[in-house]
């Protein structure tokens, strides 16, 4: 069972020294999380609970100060890749560029990598757009980009932080289906990270609902909605009931804390 | 239901388009540079006008035609050449000295904090100094030669491209770097994909700066020093109450000015497509 794990974090604690009070924030308390191979999985929660430090410690940006985080490894590179929260595209780089940067950080040739880059540009919808400054692409278009560098590098772990949060209601569901459809082309473990509850119940196999600072995990909820799932299935009693479970949780965390002097 | 009473409304209606000749069109295009020449003509004109009918006096404040003059008649001597080429050559040599010198240390102090911490006292205080007043001190060092004035030359673009080098390497986005580190970009990659291309833009607005401040910097030291160059031109012509070849002078270091700026434009524009603002500025050059 456990070599079916694509990743596996135990006991992961992030404290903060904030320099203004000289004290020690606690960002995450502890995460304990199993995330089996080809699952995708939401970290929900409010903002400032620790979700998207979860997933720079998992990336190696940040470096946790306890607990243990196991990645399979991948004979051929990389584990994990991450898909940034406001695209962070290099804006003096062309889409092309843009997207076979992390082979090129491997050592791939430009050319090389700029081949490979192709069926991904292709893949997420961007064909034609190979030459394009980010600067004229739409913000949908150019998370379109970021998934497609992350995917270049062909790692089986997408790390993705937000990455519609910026969008606009309408492209953020197409952007959804979207990510749906990729992901089964790909065959890829992602953890996605967001504040939005219905984004979460609709892409994911499982939603794990984080408590605000300090972040902990308060529930692990299966999502048992049928796939593949079209956007209707949003409309559906089951999708609500889900919706309406978490929204439960969330604020029956917030009245409490509400009332909690600080710490 | 139907407008009744047409008193009621206040009507809206778009701009009827009148169709326009030819040459109305084309003056529409063309605005910018036909007013444009149309003033500079003018300000000629008037300024020739008042020098021939004895408004301006000669001596002092030559005419077009004078400074016209004066350069045929310079233009035929070797010496003017050489006080050219000498002028040139102390900018030149000081700018891409200065150049080749401030950008990378700007971006290793820009970059690494201990680096900063050495330099940053240094860099405020030597910008502070009036260039102009270490003329005496480096004559003492290395005469009154032409490597004094490329040396004030390079001081004066020294620290107009360095400072905001610094600047633009303490500014990069931090979303941009953390893509670099999650991919694993070398040190070296990490420079060339994100930390430079980030900077060019301040950088460019170093040289902008630099490039007015070395030309205030080889007037002074060549009228300090009074050996060579067109600032020793200047100085000679007023000493013979010349004023034509004075003002001659004059618009030879106005003309370098405008070139090298207008080079470094290109040339920043050429690195910054990328840049929305940059591509419309080409798009209304066209």
């Amino acid at each position: 069972m456990a070599s079916e794990l694509a990743l596996s974090a135990r006991g992961v604690r992030m404290e903060y020294r904030d320099r203004s009070s000289d004290t020690r924030l606690v960002a995450i308390e502890t995460m304990d999380l199993d995330v089996a191979d080809g699952e995708f999985v939401s970290l929900l929660g409010p903002s400032g609970c620790g979700k998207s430090t979860f997933l720079k410690i998992v990336n190696g940006l940040l470096t946790a100060t306890a607990g243990e985080i196991r990645l399979r490894r991948n004979g051929k590179g990389r584990e994990d890749a991450m898909v940034f929260q406001d695209a962070a595209l290099f804006p003096w780089y062309s889409v092309l560029d843009n997207v076979a940067y992390g082979l090129v950080c491997a050592g791939v040739s430009n050319a090389e990598a700029r081949k490979r880059a192709e069926p991904l540009i292709t893949l997420v919808g961007l064909g034609g757009f190979e030459t394009k400054y980010p600067y004229q692409l739409s913000g949908g278009m150019q998370q379109r980009a970021n998934l497609a560098r992350a995917l270049a590098v062909d790692a089986p772990i997408l790390l993705m932080d937000e990455p519609f949060a910026s969008l606009d209601a309408q492209t953020r569901e197409v952007m959804q289906a979207e990510l749906l459809r990729i992901w089964n082309a790909a065959k890829k473990t992602v953890v996605f990270v967001t504040h939005q509850i219905e984004e979460a119940v609709y892409l994911s196999d499982r939603v794990v609902v984080m408590s605000s600072r300090p972040g902990r995990i308060l529930a692990d909820i299966p999502i048992a909605l049928p796939r593949p799932r079209a956007l209707e299935v949003k409309r559906s009693a089951e999708f609500t009931a889900y919706a309406a479970q978490i929204w439960q949780l969330l604020a029956g965390q917030r009245a409490p804390a509400a009332a909690a002097p600080e710490s | 239901m139907a407008v009744e009473s047409a008193a009621a409304y206040r009507v809206i209606q778009p701009r009827a388009r009148r169709s326009r000749s030819s040459l109305r069109r084309w003056y529409r295009r063309n605005e910018r540079n036909v007013l444009g020449l149309a003033g500079l003509v003018t300000f000629f004109a008037l300024w020739q006008v008042s020098s021939n009918l004895g408004v301006i006096d000669d001596l002092f404040f030559s005419s077009p035609a004078g400074v016209y003059l004066a350069a045929v008649r310079e233009a035929q001597l070797p010496r003017f050449w050489r006080d050219v080429q000498y002028s040139l050559t102390e900018v030149s040599v000081g700018f891409l000295a200065s150049f080749v010198l401030a950008v990378p240390l700007g971006l290793l102090i820009g970059w690494y904090r201990r680096v900063s911490f050495a330099f940053d006292p240094w860099l405020n205080f030597l910008n502070a100094i009036p260039r102009p007043a270490l003329i005496p001190l480096v004559v003492l060092w290395v005469g009154l030669g032409i490597e004094m004035k490329t040396i004030i030359v390079f001081l004066g673009g020294f620290f107009s491209i360095i400072l905001p080098t610094v600047e633009g390497v303490r500014t990069v986005d931090q979303g941009l770097l953390d893509v670099a580190h999650s991919f694993r970009a070398s040190q070296r990659r990490l420079f060339a994909s994100v930390v430079i291309p980030a900077t060019v833009p301040f950088i460019a607005t170093g040289v902008r700066l630099a490039l007015g401040r070395l030309l205030i910097g080889v007037v002074v030291a060549e009228l300090y020093a009074q050996t060579q160059g067109i600032g020793v031109m200047i100085a000679r012509a007023a000493d013979a109450l010349d004023s034509s070849r004075m003002l001659f002078g004059v618009l030879i270091f106005t003309l370098m000015g405008v070139l090298t700026t207008e080079l470094a434009g290109r040339i920043e524009r050429r690195f910054q497509r990328w840049r929305p603002s940059a591509n419309l500025d080409l798009e209304e050059g066209n």
